[in-house]
């Protein structure tokens, strides 16, 4: 039967051309990926290639037509056996076949039609996280800094199971450039903790690839701000594949490493990246406080299925906490925690932010004013069920942060309240923030740039109308 | 600079190296390698055609005049190795062995596309074949392509990793630092750089300094050399070459396969960066589905009938996939917000 040839568009948003010339002559041979034709539109001229052999039997569209539809047959092919009395008696079935195999524009109800702009999108999941587990009473409590806690935490999964590695600058021999690796290498050997060279994007998108093969690894950056080089390979590599491979591929690993301010070290190593990953629907982002659940997180954290983000903080390393002495400690991802109960105000923070909200707690309560201090632990998925759950019991809350305002966590939060709790407000959220400044390296500016314990209790304090 | 007919394995450009030596097919070979090429082009061709028609759309690369290399490199794997590419990816999927509709699907972005169409043509997958994707960012898949030998090494088996890779894509950073990570640990890896003279519109003599890219890993002692990725014997021969040494544990290799596109870069390219004459002579002269075809019909391993009925079989084929891609519904909603975490 012979075939038509169509006018193809160059782009999906083409809808006609100009047949500007026919490079073949009918009667003529064509062999498939022959040029036949030139289309031209307003942006460019195109070469049509024929996709099939036979015989070039009729040219329906002459040379110099404008606007020719796309789909529109623009000459028929004879296949061997046929001559130009095939084309007569043939010619409407063909061009039936065409439009059944092949719907033109026009004849597009043929293909089950997009419908998604008058499909609503379905609801996002809800993402419900359990309780912590219960710590059985008389649990041994053991006083130990979150550096220790977080080495605990991956050597305990090591343990467990083979498929968990740690890569990363000087984890191994120099036992960690903030000592977070320390006595692994002594421990699991150097197949297992593993000195890269300096190559964040390379060894980033490597331990992903080694993630998308199944094993379980740990990549450590020196820092988060040493990340950006590497965020090419998180984002578009570890937290998109499983989506684009419609659930057939995904990875399961944790990048972690101190983020945020450490102190004096200015502009490029002081960034907090909180915000930046939050917003990516793929990744989880944790970001504990407290020895306990830097170990319960980042143990969780390493089993997770999914890419996570782990963002710890040097200033918090040394800090001792009381870590319950259990074989398992596991605590799950995406539920927040009261740190300090309270009525008057909701104090929402995580990592380093702690600090500030927990002190202004202690001055606010010196002024009679209870607030309750939330400690969001895990960034994405956002516990938006406990913020809301405060906000209601009391009308008003402040978020701090140490990352910069704009497009900040401080704005998500407020959102979420507004969303679910603007009935509840008695007063619009308050957020403090770091200052929208490059960090400065002079001691007064730094500190000027970072939020202090005084700005959150005047915004608290405000937000109380006192 | 006549890349696709270079024969040499030039290691430095005034030493040249002679190149694994090819050897001659089988009639199976010969006519295996036909079938595939041949689906692979008939694949593209017929792509091309729904692109044209608005089935298709946003970015779409057919594999066009390169399909010797991908179907020369898998002749060379076993079970368990893995393979990973850039964007241009039709034909290794098809040469790994993956059902043409769910490839044809995946890029008119239907329910039974190979990524339930969340992917389409740059972004598909498949685990059960080895195929680690379909990336869409220039050179992305090369430390992918690393941690996948990685993960070989890590666990201890004789799995060797294909990582594809562009002349473009070769002047990216990120794959310098996996040479350097590849090398040092001794990963099985073949770094398979296809250079079909352009990245796009710029061709490689006004991008690279180094043009001679089977070069790009001697300050990391990685072995490289030119291929003619235009007889898919020759590729044969140099991946098993290349193959063998990453098995044996010796650290990746470097192939530089020489090659063309026929079609522009992607569908929408107004093709002014060269001639249609440079196009017609790769074609007429060197095109790597015809060679094999004077081949098999020189040494009567097939006569003209038995091509037609192949050349018939892979049109079915083809066609059956078009007719599955076309009529397949679109991904129910419901599928919006699954896949983003396991
Ligand atoms: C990081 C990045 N930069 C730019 C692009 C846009 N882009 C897509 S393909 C391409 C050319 C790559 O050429 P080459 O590596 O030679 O591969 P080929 O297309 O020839 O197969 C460019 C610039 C991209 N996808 N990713
Ligand atoms: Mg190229």
């Amino acid at each position: 039967m012979p075939t038509n040839i169509l006018m193809p568009a160059l782009s999906p948003t083409m809808e006609k051309g100009n047949l500007a010339k026919w490079l073949k002559k009918e009667g003529d041979a064509i062999k498939s990926g022959d040029i036949i034709a030139e289309i031209e539109t307003d942006k460019a001229t195109m070469e049509v290639e024929a996709s099939d052999e036979g015989t070039l039997g009729k040219i329906l569209v002459a040379e110099g037509t404008q606007d020719v539809a796309v789909n529109t047959p623009i000459a028929v092919i004879l296949n061997d056996g046929e001559n130009a009395s095939s084309i007569k008696a043939e010619q409407p079935a063909a061009s039936q076949k065409a439009a059944e195999s092949a719907p033109p524009a026009a004849a597009k109800a043929e293909v089950p039609a997009p419908k998604a702009d008058k499909t609503p999108a379905p609801q996002a999941p809800v993402v419900e996280a359990a309780n912590d587990p219960d710590i059985p009473e008389g649990t041994e409590m053991v006083t130990m800094t979150m550096r220790e806690a977080l080495r605990d935490a991956m050597a305990e999964e090591m343990r467990r199971d083979g498929d968990v590695f740690v890569m990363g600058e000087e984890v191994a021999e120099y036992q960690g450039a903030y000592k977070v690796t320390q006595g692994l290498l002594q421990e699991f050997g150097d197949k297992r903790v593993i000195d890269t060279p300096i190559t964040e994007h390379g060894f980033a998108g490597l331990g992903t690839g080694a993630a998308l093969a199944g094993l379980k690894p740990i990549v450590e950056f020196m820092t988060f701000n040493f990340a950006m080089q590497a965020i090419d390979q998180i984002i578009n590599s570890a937290a998109k594949t499983l989506y684009m491979s419609g659930g057939q591929m995904g990875c399961s690993i944790v990048f972690r490493g101190p983020n945020g301010a450490a102190s004096r070290v200015a502009a490029q190593h002081s960034q907090d990246y909180a915000s930046w990953y939050s917003n990516i629907p793929g990744l989880r982002v944790i970001s504990p406080s407290t020895a306990a659940d830097a170990k319960g997180l980042l143990k969780a954290a390493i089993r997770d299925p999914n890419p996570v983000i782990f963002l710890e903080n040097e200033m918090l390393y040394g800090h001792s906490g009381q870590v319950p002495k259990l074989d398992d400690f596991v605590l799950p991802i995406g539920k927040a925690k009261i740190a300090r109960a309270g009525k008057d105000v909701t104090i929402i923070s995580w990592s380093n932010g702690m600090n500030y909200a927990l002190k202004a707690a202690d001055e606010l309560a010196k002024d009679g004013i209870e607030a309750e201090v939330i400690d969001l632990r895990t960034l994405k998925p956002m516990d938006t069920d406990t913020i809301i759950a405060s906000v209601k019991k009391t009308g008003r809350a402040v978020t701090v942060e140490e990352g910069w305002a704009q497009s900040g966590v401080g704005a998500e939060i407020a959102m979420r309240i507004m969303e679910h709790a603007f009935d509840y407000l008695d007063a619009p959220v308050a957020r403090i923030t770091g200052k929208e400044v490059p960090m400065p390296y002079a001691a007064n500016l730094e500190k000027l740039a970072l939020p202090s314990v005084a700005e959150v209790v005047e915004a608290a304090k405000s937000v109380c109308y006192r | 600079m006549s890349a696709v007919k270079a024969k040499s394995n030039t290691q430095t450009s005034d030493d040249p190296a002679p190149s694994t030596p090819l050897i001659e097919f089988s009639k199976e070979q010969d006519l295996s390698a036909y079938q595939t090429m041949l689906t692979i082009r008939r694949f593209e061709e017929k792509a091309g055609q729904m692109y044209g028609m608005g089935l298709i759309g946003g970015f779409c690369h057919l594999y066009i005049g390169q399909e010797a290399v991908v179907v020369g490199m898998q002749m060379a794997l076993k079970e368990g190795d893995q393979v990973i590419t850039g964007y241009r990816d039709h034909g290794h999927m098809i040469a790994c062995g993956l059902d043409p509709k769910g490839v044809m699907a995946e890029l008119t972005g239907r329910a039974h596309g190979l990524s339930k169409g969340k992917g389409g043509s740059m972004h598909m997958f498949s685990k059960e074949k080895g195929f680690y994707g379909g990336h869409g960012i220039v050179g992305a898949q090369v430390p992918l392509g690393t941690g996948l030998a990685f993960a070989n090494r890590y666990r201890g088996n004789d799995n060797v990793t294909l990582a594809y890779f562009g002349d473009g894509a070769a002047n990216q950073g990120q794959v310098y630092e996996s040479f350097n990570m590849a090398e040092l640990w001794k990963l099985p890896v073949v770094y398979v750089i296809e250079n079909n003279r352009y990245a796009m519109g710029t061709s490689s003599t006004r991008s690279s300094a180094e043009t001679n890219l089977s070069r790009r890993g001697l300050s990391f002692k990685i072995p490289g050399e030119q291929v003619d990725g235009m007889d898919v014997r020759a590729v044969k021969a140099a991946a098993d070459k290349a193959v063998a040494w990453c098995r044996a544990g010796k650290g990746p290799y470097i192939l530089e396969m020489l090659t063309y596109r026929y079609r522009g870069h992607s569908m929408s390219d107004p093709a002014k960066y060269r001639t249609r004459e440079e196009v017609d002579k790769v074609r007429t002269s060197h095109d790597p589905i015809d060679m094999v075809r004077q081949r098999v019909l020189d040494k009567k391993f097939a006569k003209e009938e038995d091509l037609k009925k192949i050349d018939a079989s892979v049109r079915d084929l083809v066609n059956e996939a078009a007719e599955f891609a076309t009529h397949d519904p679109e991904p129910d909603v419901s599928e919006l917000f699954t896949d983003i975490y396991r």
